[in-house]
């Protein structure tokens, strides 16, 4: 870790001009990510920007129109357990419970938790080659140990997965990220925010340099009577999912209104099928049913060798996740399947 | 074997808390990094990058312009060192050519320590690492077990093998018995890399005192072993150099042997003539030892009643190109099961990997899962209860050496451990029992360990204050030793443990073997007594001399030793106090100094070990796969146990160990890298609060006469060893699937 300048922006503003002004400047929020980061030589700052005390991104309100607005800064534990959201969006709650544990959520923030980078075991090596790090050295996770890698969305460059359970739930309910930058103001929906690798493995996502990302818009529908967030990993807590699926539905009766299926683990964003989606309109919430919307996400999947598992499992994990949907008080702590 | 004389505060079979326990709990308590040293200079170790090669050249240029670097220091300009291999090797150092840190340019793994920077700040001396060059040529490694399972050898012998033995050879005649027999199985298991990872990182301050003398504060698991290390290497005198390790965070086998960072921060303290620390970050806590990878084979058969007739167990593990690390694995079968006809054989694959090392019930853990999962399996052939195949095959004997144990209450621990955890309940077709959207299984194995009693000297005295004071070399890596310790003496001076000063992680101290083989309680404990009984004998021959002593003419066996004094058996109120005696002594201390040791003659004609049986329910999500283990009882035994509290606490945390092993622990090699790639804590699991349920554990009585002063055997292993089996059995039984490699991934079980 090198020496560095550190600087506290008291705004918005000054967050834009310190992050365009300084020599190699990086943000930190909670530092849960950026400073491990750090400490394994993977990225070196000469100056840190601290975004913790913009007071306009440290809250959760409710806008004119019904939505929610979660600032930036606001801690992910805070996020979760915010009434307005274990009310409203309890996918959203659920899903950052989910998530690391009760240390890291206390201390990460919802603008961080974004752009969290991938766990690939390849990546966090400064030793090794790997695309995402240094474009153009290679991939040896594509033949290497990829228990946790993609199914989903890869490209012959990277095949790596974007790590949160947040950001599954936030695609799930349709968030938006407002970014404000050098050249002003930008809403992003999320499907667009994360991105495939392709071959510019190297970006995670659509927010450009020198731009902050503000807060995270949730429009009025929460999904708050059928909904459930699993996750699937190599133990109990703490651990990253290796499929992880937020389902979230409207219903009348027994039969969909409209359904969202979003998963996590698998692809470089979060994942999500409008064919998918619209195949479940107006059919019963049934196992079946279910089933058949998952062999349309799963229609491309292909595995890697050691990841091949995840290909059922996400199957099985889409057809349970339903069913918990309909009876969300089913779902075990910690995200784990129903009992 | 007990004295009679002595009457007491009797502390032995309390469960006392640990004493120290509030100096850890409040961060009191110093480790080895902790120290604050005046004028301290910070090392951070470089390691390689490529697994097999040369250094050709190093570019120190940036590193050496940063401020606040003083040196780095590499194979190019280190210190003289001494000359011969045997000068490296330390008291549990294997067969074979002893590692040698910054010996010459020769790459042998990858993650070797290679350069030491050292720096004013840790922070500045981590920063200098990565500005560092090194120029390699790079050569073709091996890492792989799996794929070099052909060019496996049998292990070099050496000082070690007393200890870890080869397999026995062959009785009767296997393959012929193999083949006629009724009901055979034949099994095939895996098991993965696993680091120790003791929470404390492995560290080293060194006080330069000048005049060739050091003063060590090291994290190690012995105190001798890593001072004799260190001055025969640097050519210094034994008794200028002192190793203290008075609170060591954990060590599982990982400190047994001296680790390179007390070789780097040694050499840079004596190079510069500085106080010098070297900490290893986390990641470097995955580039030395561990316990080995290892493909066993097992071939068992039974007559149609259940008696096992065959047994065949060979096993291929993991060395490096340097040492033969063996930790006995083929042989364990035979000590717990009799079979007529039996074979086992286990050789070594050389891998450009370090040495893998002693790692909580080395050996034993491995090849119990094997076993005891085998076993299982035939249980099921022959559709016999597997309790009931394991009482159909239990012996009094050690079958292996023909020799009765000194003590075996295994039977009673699967007795015991079945009634609490209501084996009758389980039905035994798989998949036959279920709990809503979950299967669940019931498994059991059984667990055999070393009962070892290592040679350890105790200085024992009673001083003015009355009071006693004990010294042994001995650490406490946080098993309890300290408390056992000032417990056992307490009771056989007759003191209450506040007036007993034990003191240890010293190398100044008499000698204590390192901690390992869950055998500190029989070595030291056993001087303890050796030395308290001499003491008694001082202290009462002292007490004669007293003008108009009671006990002038009073025999050893009528006196009672109580509350720091000697009293009449027949009248208490005649007594004289310590401080008395002390006092008629002009005030000096009356002191001892004894070897409690083995009783080799008396113990040849036996066997001895410790027992345990592990019940398990598991639950398996039917759709899912995901495995919890709800429940699991373990009873043990081990002979005496002189603190139920600590014991209890070894025996949870094997239990948990086991979790971890079953289901959780692995560390990952990518054969074309030739390197661990989840070498931190984040992604080598193991079980979080999340993964551990209801543990129970049981002590079952064991009265062993034979086995030393104490009658106690150890409980820092024999917890973990049946745990694994009985949880692969378990997920059999729940869901019909066997899964013969540790860890399991619960998608394996879709
Ligand atoms: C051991 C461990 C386990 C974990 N397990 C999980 C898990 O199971 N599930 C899960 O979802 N997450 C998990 N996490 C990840 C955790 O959720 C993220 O590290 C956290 O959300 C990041 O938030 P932060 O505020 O700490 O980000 P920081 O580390 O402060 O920043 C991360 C990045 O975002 C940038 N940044 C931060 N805020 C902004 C902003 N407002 N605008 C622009 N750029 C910004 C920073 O410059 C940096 O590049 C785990 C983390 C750890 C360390
Ligand atoms: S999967 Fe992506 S992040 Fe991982 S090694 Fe390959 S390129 Fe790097």
């Amino acid at each position: 870790m090198n020496n560095f300048e550190f600087k506290q922006a008291t705004d918005t503003r000054d967050a834009i001009d310190l992050i365009n002004h300084l020599p190699e400047a990086a943000f930190v929020a909670g530092g849960t990510n950026i400073i491990d980061l750090w400490k394994y030589n993977l990225t070196n700052p000469s100056s840190l920007v601290d975004i913790n005390h913009l007071h306009e991104n440290a809250e959760i309100s409710i806008l004119e129109n019904g939505n929610i607005r979660l600032g930036a800064a606001v801690k992910n534990a805070d996020t979760a357990y915010h009434p307005l959201i274990a009310q409203k969006y309890p996918l959203l709650s659920k899903a950052i419970l989910a998530g690391a544990s009760a240390q890291i959520r206390n201390m990460a923030s919802n603008g961080g938790n974004l752009l969290q980078r991938t766990r690939c075991y390849y990546f966090y090596d400064p030793d090794v080659p790997c695309n995402k790090r240094k474009p153009g050295s290679g991939c040896p996770a594509k033949d290497g140990y990829n228990r946790m890698h993609a199914i989903l969305g890869t490209s012959e460059a990277c095949i790596a997965v974007f790590p949160s359970d947040m950001c599954i739930a936030l695609a799930a309910l349709e968030a938006t990220v407002n970014v404000s930058g050098p050249n002003g103001d930008r809403n992003i929906p999320f499907s667009q925010f994360h991105r495939l690798p392709g071959d510019r493995p190297d970006l995670d996502n659509t927010l450009d340099d020198g731009e902050i990302i503000t807060s995270i818009d949730l429009p009025e529908e929460g999904f708050a009577d059928h909904y459930s967030y699993l996750k699937l990993r190599d133990r109990h807590s703490y651990a990253f999912a290796l499929v992880s699926v937020a389902t979230a539905l409207k219903l009348n009766g027994n039969m969909i209104e409209s359904a969202r299926i979003a998963l996590g683990g698998v692809a470089h964003k979060p994942w999500r099928s409008v064919e998918a989606e619209e195949f479940l309109k107006d059919k019963e919430a049934n196992a079946e049913n279910f089933s058949a919307a998952a062999d349309i996400i799963l229609r491309d999947a292909k595995g890697f060798g050691y990841n091949d598992f995840k290909i059922e499992l996400s199957k099985k994990a889409i057809i349970r996740n339903g069913l918990m949907a309909l009876n969300p008080a089913s779902q075990l702590p910690g995200a784990q399947p129903s009992a | 074997m007990k004295h009679t004389e002595i009457d007491t505060n009797k502390t032995v079979g309390k469960p006392i808390s640990r004493l120290e326990g509030k100096l850890k709990v409040t961060g009191t308590a110093k480790y080895a990094a902790e120290y604050d040293v005046h004028n301290l200079l910070y090392g951070y170790v470089v390691n390689s990058t490529i697994t097999k090669g040369k250094i050709l050249s190093i570019d120190l240029s940036k590193a050496l312009a940063l401020p606040g670097v003083i040196e780095v220091l590499s194979h190019e300009n280190r210190t003289k060192l001494a000359w011969f291999d045997l000068q490296y090797t330390d008291m549990d150092a294997p067969p074979g050519t002893v590692f040698k840190p910054f010996y010459d340019e020769n790459i042998l793994y990858n993650g070797q320590p290679i350069a030491l920077v050292v720096a004013e700040s840790f922070e500045m001396a981590r920063y200098a690492a990565t500005q560092i060059t090194f120029d390699y040529s790079e050569e073709p490694f091996q890492t792989c077990l799996d794929h070099h399972l052909d060019s496996s050898r049998v292990a070099k012998k050496g000082f070690a093998t007393a200890l870890k033995p080869p397999p026995p050879p062959p009785t009767g005649d296997f393959e012929k018995a193999y083949q006629n027999a009724a009901v055979k199985v034949e099994t095939e298991y895996r098991h993965g890399t696993e680091h120790h990872n003791p929470i404390e990182l492995f560290a080293t301050t060194t006080i330069y005192q000048g005049d060739g003398k050091l003063t060590i504060y090291d994290k190690t698991q012995g105190t001798i072993n890593n001072q004799l290390y260190v001055a025969n290497i640097f050519g210094l005198k034994y008794k200028n150099v002192q190793v203290l390790a008075p609170f060591v965070g954990g060590g599982f086998g990982s400190g047994l042997r001296p680790q390179y960072q007390l070789f780097l921060c040694v050499m840079a303290a004596l190079h510069l003539k500085r106080n010098v620390r070297v900490v290893l970050d986390r990641k470097q806590m995955f580039s030395f030892t561990h316990r080995p990878p290892t493909v066993q084979n097992l071939r068992f058969a039974t007559d149609t009643d259940g008696k096992l007739m065959a047994m065949n167990h060979s096993s291929k593990s993991e060395t490096s190109s340097f040492e033969d690390y063996f930790e006995p694995i083929a042989s364990w079968s035979h000590r717990l099961y009799p079979a007529p006809n039996t074979l086992f054989e286990q050789e070594l694959v050389p891998l450009d990997v370090y040495t893998p090392m002693d790692m909580r019930a080395p050996g034993g853990s491995t090849a119990l899962h094997a076993i005891e999962c085998t076993m299982d399996e035939l249980a099921y052939k022959l559709d016999i209860d597997p309790l009931e195949f394991r009482l159909i095959n239990y012996t009094e004997m050690d079958p292996s050496a023909e020799k009765p144990y000194t003590s075996k209450a295994l039977k009673a621990c699967y007795l015991e451990a079945a009634e609490k955890f209501g084996w009758e309940k389980r039905t035994p077709k798989p998949r036959s029992m279920e709990r809503g959207n979950k299967l669940v299984g019931y498994g059991m194995a059984t667990g055999i360990w070393d009962a070892f009693q290592f040679p350890s000297r105790v200085e024992a005295m009673i001083t003015a204050d009355g009071k006693m004071i004990l010294n042994n070399a001995v650490t406490d890596i946080g098993t309890g030793t300290f408390t056992v310790m000032t417990q056992i003496a307490a009771d056989e001076l007759g003191l209450p443990m506040e007036d007993v000063d034990f003191r240890y992680g010293d190398s100044k101290k008499p000698f204590s073997m390192f901690q390992g083989g869950s055998a500190m309680t029989s070595s030291t404990g056993v001087a303890i007594v050796v030395a308290a009984k001499e003491l008694r004998k001082k202290l009462l021959k002292k007490a004669r001399e007293i003008t108009d002593s009671p006990f002038k003419k009073v025999e050893d066996n009528e006196v009672t030793f109580k509350n720091g004094t000697i009293a009449l058996k027949h009248d208490p109120n005649v007594a004289v106090s310590f401080k008395e005696i002390i006092a008629f002594n002009k005030g000096k201390t009356i002191k001892t100094t004894n070897m409690g040791k083995p009783h080799m003659l008396k113990l040849k004609k036996y066997s001895m070990a410790t027992h345990s049986a592990s019940f398990v329910e598991v639950e398996v999500d039917k759709d899912l796969g995901t495995v919890t283990v709800t429940r699991a009882v373990t009873a043990v035994a081990a002979g005496k146990i002189i603190n139920p509290k600590t014991a209890k606490s070894q025996i949870y945390g094997s239990m948990v160990w086991g979790i971890s092993k079953a289901l959780h622990e692995e560390t990952i090699m990518d054969e074309k890298l030739g390197k661990y790639i989840n070498a931190n804590l984040g992604e080598y699991h193991i079980p979080v609060h999340a993964d551990i349920r209801q543990l129970d554990v049981i002590f079952a009585e064991e009265n062993d006469e034979l086995i030393n002063e104490l009658g106690v055997k150890g409980v820092g292993e024999i917890g973990l060893v049946g745990m694994p089996a009985a949880i692969s059995n378990a997920i059999y039984h729940a869901t019909g699937k066997r899964i013969n490699k540790l860890p399991i991934h619960f998608d394996e079980l879709l």
